[in-house]
């Protein structure tokens, strides 16, 4: 490997000047001739039974090219929508999904009908004289309301609204019986929109001569909507391509395919002409996956002198009208509900309640932040049963030999927890905010700090794991390295960039393992007619920790064979060469040199070995042998105004640790934004409906994404601890933020209204909210107690 | 996310703008900054028949100080509001509210008039001219802001009427608007508003706890008989009886009504 330059470079990210200024290419910029718009018509009850659908008044509108029911699609689409395993291998009840409702909606917002006109106008005109003839039924969203057996049910034909309920492990009883303090605590968790920039957006052409159909959308992964939507309209996977070009933002929601993507391919393929939809934000709120979404009830057995024993914790999840794609692996958080700590024993059942509203799926952290939130909640409220501080209770229990096989079998990788707790406590000066803190009660004003020890798991594979949990695929990831004669480079990813900033940091590693400038290496993704035959998408904090060592062994097989081409042409042993700074050289004689141009060249001319073919390109798959397990230590100060229930945040203070740092530029901003969004969902966002199951929250006026003026400075360090399970020692920082964060605000509040008697505050941690808390804590008695 | 189809017209003095609204009719609907009225169309929650743009009417556009009258053209947009040394002199505490109305793109659109008609019971400025006794000036008459505020999103507009003009008394002594919210862009959740007259008297208004805005009198006239800023302001909710939303339920408007009113008083004081 060359001398590093680039890797671990604050390098502004290239992709930059041309999104900011308005240059980027999205689905909507993409418009070919003869395009037509495609309206979706949605139900807006939670619960419906469709008894007819009259389409005479849409089709005769201006411009109106076709209008389509489920039994439409027939002749071009099949089967129902895909479910994977995830963590739950063996579910009870998945009602199949069909990307239009035939009889009976199931949520707000479910399509039942499309519209396809000339202009987008006319198809928005049209969709409203489409006339549905809906019985409303009950309808079910109150997760402990529907487990009872006379509530009514998600789905007419139901036998109950469990769609799982997995034990994975039953026993945590020696610890409790053990125990000398439990405490229990149930905690909720919101859901949430995914919010992205640009929303989601599908054009598809299909050119009948070459029975071959392109499919544009915004999508993280754009070789598994191939697998799913080329299988269900029966057309081969080479004859089908899809590309996601720039894409504003997913967060987990552009994973799982949707009813539009298969709906706007179809439609293309019916009107033999290109078909366009783009979603609205209203239908991102309404119908795009939500995350979180769930309920724990969580208890705790520990001992006086602060040692933490067992845990127990049962998540109920709202999987929506139907099991999301990816649904199941929400169910994660059971695995890592003992997050940093050594317990003895943890026990864990996960309980998936089928309701009346979309489907929640992966949304950024993904279970992770769930746990993250229950255990380190649990921890303060522990640590203030016994009257402990929480930094002690935390660095006594904290797990200090790796590799560490948890209570689930899961093996963390490699880990130094105190150490950025030790950072985070320096920069914070904690013992001088406790005495601030004190002062400030003195004075009747409500001060709180809070912390987050998180920990994570991530950088899906590896293969074993996960090919079950996909249904058979195997999560690696695919890198296509080609090397031109004259020695710039093209390097093709599985993964998919949509905000990460892959096109600058692995551009650095390319460049480095290359010796090239960064400006001679061009990456490209996102096209699956392009590259490897299968890429595996962005996800799970996977890019770097998988898609990157791909990359990575790319590069090295590449330098392999030009190193034994430079051996042949610089007429010595393939051992004595060396690779150095982009030139390879003899050992021991550096003016018996070529240039790596030089030698690129020569692989593609003349006077090659004998045994060797023509080319310099290389293609690898990692397979990693374990995931990655980033983790951390952040700090909030914030003070609530005990009359308004207002918070104001002080400080936030950061310090992570994901092995291996490419770009620190780039490490910062990803936990900057994944940071952002865990203290929108502690204070500010929710997906909201009335009493009668309709959203109210339809708009960013009312779905409330907090802003920068919202946000105080995040004060950052960083402690790296490489992770032996790869040989760059990188781990994932993707969701690392928003894995932390929510809980660290959370604590500081609950922390702030200690001395009111309060113990626990649900999220979003709105002014209205607490200030009922406050209100409440202060008509029972002074010391309050439990809520 | 499209408005349904609609007329446009655009008019260049207020005679055109009156004459067009009479021949669209009632379904008609003044299009000025258009930050209300073009996100509701979109959500298609407004449905006009007609659109009549004012923003070539000049004549509109304008900051005038006479005597003791501060004399706002309808079309003046937030932003003029806010930067204007007439205002910040004869009354300050407008442009202070024009500060914090939206964000920078609002207020480089949104306009004085536009709020007023909307007459959204969230609208700042609509607070602001209850409880000074502004005069809203239209094409054809001057009404008092006490009678120019009737209902939610109702005002004693007729439909083919224009408002023109929002006159409001200078006032320059001790002021202060609280506008409580959980982003800086936010609308209130609840305003309070506190302005102290040249006589010594106090003006105190509400934002948002009714279907209109709410002049605190009963706090006003605690503050005249003597009272301190607490007792007075454990009137401000006095005979209010808001609705809940997804923000606040209405005991805790209640209850905002009276910390923010004491807040606003002190503030005002201290300033």
């Amino acid at each position: 490997m060359a001398v590093s330059q680039l890797v671990g470079a604050r390098i502004h990210r290239r992709e930059d000047p041309r999104l900011v200024s308005g240059r980027g290419r999205y689905v909507d910029d993409m418009t070919l001739p003869r395009t037509a718009y495609l309206n979706v018509v949605r139900s807006p009850h939670p619960h419906a039974r469709i008894l007819t659908i009259d389409t005479t008044a849409a089709k005769a509108a201006p411009g109106v090219t076709a209008v389509y029911v489920a039994a439409d699609f027939d002749a071009v689409l099949s089967g129902a929508m895909p479910v994977a395993p995830a963590f739950v291998a063996e579910k009870k009840t998945v009602p199949d999904r069909f990307p239009l409702a035939r009889s009976e909606a199931c949520f707000e917002g479910e399509p039942v009908a499309v519209v396809v006109a000339e202009t987008k106008e006319q198809a928005e005109d049209a969709a409203e004289l489409v006339e549905v003839d809906y019985e409303p039924l009950p309808a079910v969203w109150d997760l402990e309301a529907a487990l009872a057996a006379d509530s009514p049910r998600a789905h007419q034909d139901l036998a109950d609204n469990v769609a799982w309920d997995l034990t994975y492990n039953a026993d945590a009883d020696a610890s409790f019986a053990e125990a000398e303090v439990t405490v229990r605590q149930r905690i909720q968790q919101q859901r949430l929109a995914p919010t992205p920039m640009e929303p989601r957006g599908v054009m598809a052409e299909y050119r009948p001569q070459d029975q071959a159909m392109t499919v544009w959308m915004s999508s993280q992964n754009p070789h598994f909507i191939r697998l799913f939507v080329s299988g269900a309209m029966g057309i081969p996977e080479n004859r089908f391509r899809v590309v996601s070009p720039d894409v504003g933002g997913g967060f987990g929601c552009k994973i799982s395919p949707y009813p539009e993507d298969y709906l706007v391919p179809a439609a293309a393929k019916l009107l033999d002409r290109p078909v366009k939809w783009i979603e609205t934000r209203t239908e991102s709120v309404q119908a795009t996956t939500h995350g979180r979404g769930q309920l724990y009830d969580v208890e705790l057995a520990g001992k006086r002198d602060g040692t933490m024993l067992g845990l127990k914790v049962t998540q109920y999840l709202d999987a929506g009208a139907y099991v999301g794609t990816f649904g199941a692996f929400q169910a994660v958080a059971c695995l890592v509900a003992g997050g940093a700590y050594d317990f003895r024993q943890v026990a864990s059942r996960t309980i998936a309640v089928l309701t009346n509203r979309v489907p929640t799926d992966p949304y950024r952290g993904a279970g992770r932040p769930e746990a993250t939130h229950l255990i380190e909640r649990t921890v303060d409220i522990f640590a203030r049963e016994i009257g402990m501080d929480p930094v002690e209770v935390r660095r006594k229990n904290f797990v200090k030999e790796f590799p560490y096989t948890n209570p689930f079998e899961l093996v963390y990788d490699s880990g130094d927890y105190d150490k950025p707790l030790r950072r985070t406590l320096e920069i914070a000066g904690y013992e001088r905010l406790r005495r601030e803190q004190e002062e400030a009660r003195s004075q009747g004003r409500l001060l709180g700090i809070g912390l987050s020890t998180w920990i994570e798991l991530c950088g899906f594979g590896p293969s074993g794991a996960t090919a079950p949990a996909t249904g058979g695929l195997a999560l690696t990831e695919s890198a296509h390295v080609r090397v031109f004669p004259t020695g710039s480079v093209t390097a093709y990813v599985g993964t998919h960039s949509h905000g990460q900033g892959h096109d600058t940091t692995f551009a650095q590693i390319v460049a480095d393992d290359l010796g090239l400038t960064m400006d001679q290496v061009e990456i490209r993704h996102g096209d699956t007619a392009e590259g490897t035959a299968f890429g595996y998408g962005t996800y799970g904090s996977r890019s770097l920790a998988v898609g990157g060592i791909a990359l990575h062994r790319s590069c090295q097989k590449v330098v392999d064979k030009a190193r034994r081409i430079a051996a042949h042409v610089l007429e010595a042993a393939d051992e004595d060469v060396v690779f150095e700074k982009g030139a390879f050289h003899v050992k021991g004689s550096p003016d018996r040199s070529k240039t790596f141009g030089e030698i690129t060249f020569a692989a593609y001319g003349m006077g090659l070995p004998e045994d060797m073919e023509l080319g310099l390109e290389a293609i690898s798959y990692f397979d990693p042998p374990n995931l990655v397990w980033p983790f951390g230590a952040h700090l909030c100060l914030l003070e609530v105004d005990p009359e308004t229930g207002a918070v104001t945040l002080l400080r936030y203070i950061a310090v992570d640790d994901c092995g291996n740092v490419i770009n620190p530029m780039i490490v910062e901003g990803q936990l900057h934004g994944g940071i952002v969004q865990g203290i929108a969902q502690a204070l500010f966002e929710e997906v909201a409906y009335d009493e009668e199951g309709r959203l109210k929250t339809g708009t960013l006026l009312d779905y409330m994404v907090p802003t920068a003026n919202e946000i105080p400075p995040i004060e950052m360090d960083r402690t790296v601890t490489p992770t032996p399970v790869n040989e760059l020692g990188v781990k994932g920082v993707g969701e690392a933020g928003t894995i932390a964060s929510s809980v660290a605000v959370i604590n500081a509040i609950c922390d702030a209204l200690a001395p009111l008697g309060i113990r626990h505050v649900d999220m979003p941690a709105s002014p209205d909210r607490l200030w009922n808390l406050i209100e409440h804590a202060r008509s029972t008695a002074p010391q309050g107690g439990d809520r | 996310m499209i408005p349904a189809a609609f007329e446009y017209a655009r008019a260049t003095s207020i005679q055109e703008a009156v004459s067009l609204l009479g021949r669209y009719g009632e379904d008609a609907k003044v299009l000025a900054g258009g930050h209300s009225l073009i996100p509701l169309m979109r959500l298609r929650m407004s449905q006009p028949s007609a659109l009549i743009d004012v923003n070539g009417i000049q004549e509109l556009d304008y900051v005038r100080v006479e005597g003791d009258r501060l004399r706002i053209g309808a079309l003046t947009r937030h932003v003029t509001i806010q930067h204007s040394p007439e205002v910040k002199a004869s009354l300050p505490v407008l442009a202070e509210i024009a500060d914090e109305v939206g964000d920078n793109q609002v207020r480089n659109m949104g306009t004085i008039g536009g709020v007023l008609a909307h007459a959204d019971t969230a609208g700042d400025y609509n607070t602001l001219a209850l409880m000074l006794d502004a005069e809203i000036v239209t094409d054809r008459r001057r009404i008092p802001a006490s009678d120019f505020f009737q209902g939610l999103m109702e005002t004693a507009l007729a439909p083919d009427e224009l408002v023109c003009e929002v006159s409001f008394p200078v006032a320059s002594g001790p002021h202060h608007y609280i506008k409580f919210r959980r982003r800086l862009f936010d609308w209130a959740i609840v305003g309070a508003g506190a302005q102290q007259l040249a006589d010594g008297s106090w003006r105190v208004g509400l934002t948002n706890v009714g279907m209109t805005p709410v002049r605190a009198r009963a706090v006003e006239e605690a503050l005249a008989g003597g009272a301190a800023f607490d007792e007075a302001a454990a009137h401000a909710s006095d005979g209010l009886s808001p609705s809940g939303d997804l923000r606040a339920s209405p005991e805790y408007k209640l209850h905002l009504a009276r910390v923010l009113t004491r807040r606003v008083l002190e503030r005002a004081s201290a300033a």
